[in-house]
C-alpha cells in the first residue's frame, strides 16, 4: 500500500482505522492475491452458453435434486429487471458452492459462489433478469447438487436497451 | 480515481456480517450507446475473492448478469474483533480493486 503523502490524509486514515471503520485502497499493481484460489479459471463455457441444460451440465448440476433446505428469497415481481435482489441460505450440511441461474436470461448462468467452512452458507446479491423467469439456485454439497427455484416476474427487462 | 468499493463489516456475536458495494458498470454488451447507437462492449467483474485474516472464505465467479454496481452480503464465521476482512475483484479487462477492513 502506498504511503499517504499528506499529514491530514494520514491523520484521517489513522482515525478511521482506530474507530474500526473501513479504509479504501485501490491496489493498481498489487492485487490482494491469496495463495490459492478455490477455482482455477473463470468458467467461460458455462457462463457463455445460451442453453440452460448446457449451463447446468457445465457446472455438473444436471441431476440436481429438489431441496426444501435451500431458502431462496427473491421478489415475486421485480419492477426493475436490472436490479433483482436474490438472497440464498443453504441449510444443507457441507455446502461448498451456491449458484444462481436465470432460466430465461440470454446466458442462464449468472453467478457462482464457492465458499469454505469459514463462511455461513448465505449470500445476498442483485442480478439482472432479461425477462420474467424462473430463478434457479443450486447448492453443491458433498459433491452433489440440490436445487430450489422461484418464478420472478419482471416488468422492465434488465439486460439491455 | 474514486473509491472502487465500500465495505461494512459488523460483528454479530462471532459472525461478521459483511456488505460490499462495488462501483462497476457491469456492461452486458447488449446495451447501445445512446449517442452513437453502437453496442457498448461487455465490461464486467468476473472474479470476487473474500478473505478472513488472509484465508479465502469466498471465491466467486460472476457473469455480466450481476447488477451494475454490484452488491454482495456474506457472513464470516468464527470472527472476532481485530480480524481482517478483505475483498478483491477482477474484471474481464484485467482491472482490479481491493478493500480491507478490521472488525471491531
Amino acid at each position: 500500500m502506498q504511503p499517504f503523502p499528506e499529514r491530514s490524509t494520514r491523520r484521517k486514515f489513522l482515525s478511521a482505522v482506530a474507530t474500526g471503520s473501513a479504509y479504501f485502497a485501490i491496489f493498481a499493481a498489487s492485487w490482494l492475491r491469496p495463495a490459492r484460489l478455490l477455482a482455477a479459471e473463470w468458467n467461460e463455457s458455462a457462463f457463455e452458453t445460451t442453453v440452460l441444460a448446457d449451463a447446468l451440465g457445465k457446472i455438473g448440476a444436471t441431476s440436481a435434486a429438489d431441496s426444501d433446505q435451500i431458502l431462496l428469497k427473491a421478489p415475486e415481481i421485480a419492477e426493475n429487471g436490472a436490479i433483482v435482489p436474490v438472497e440464498i441460505t443453504s441449510r444443507i450440511p457441507g455446502t461448498q458452492a451456491l449458484y444462481i441461474v436465470a432460466d430465461k436470461n440470454p446466458q442462464p448462468l449468472v453467478a457462482i459462489f464457492e465458499i469454505t467452512e469459514g463462511l455461513e452458507p448465505f449470500i445476498s446479491t442483485r442480478i439482472k433478469l432479461g425477462e420474467s423467469s424462473k430463478v434457479r439456485v443450486l447448492v453443491k454439497a458433498g459433491n452433489k447438487f440440490y436445487v430450489a427455484t422461484q418464478e420472478v416476474k419482471v416488468t422492465i427487462g434488465g439486460c439491455g436497451g | 480515481m474514486a473509491d472502487a468499493m465500500k465495505i461494512r463489516a459488523q460483528l454479530q456475536g462471532n459472525v461478521a456480517d459483511v456488505k460490499v458495494l462495488m462501483f462497476h458498470p457491469m456492461e452486458t454488451g447488449l446495451r447501445k450507446d445512446p449517442i452513437t447507437g453502437e453496442l457498448i462492449p461487455p465490461y464486467f467483474i468476473r472474479r470476487v475473492v473474500a478473505t478472513h485474516n488472509g484465508k479465502i472464505v469466498m471465491d466467486a465467479q460472476w457473469s455480466r448478469a450481476v447488477s451494475k454496481n454490484p452488491f454482495v452480503n456474506f457472513r464470516i464465521r468464527d470472527a472476532k474483533p481485530g480480524d481482517k476482512v478483505a475483498v478483491s475483484w477482477e474484471d474481464n479487462k484485467g482491472a482490479r480493486a481491493s478493500i480491507e477492513t478490521t472488525l471491531n
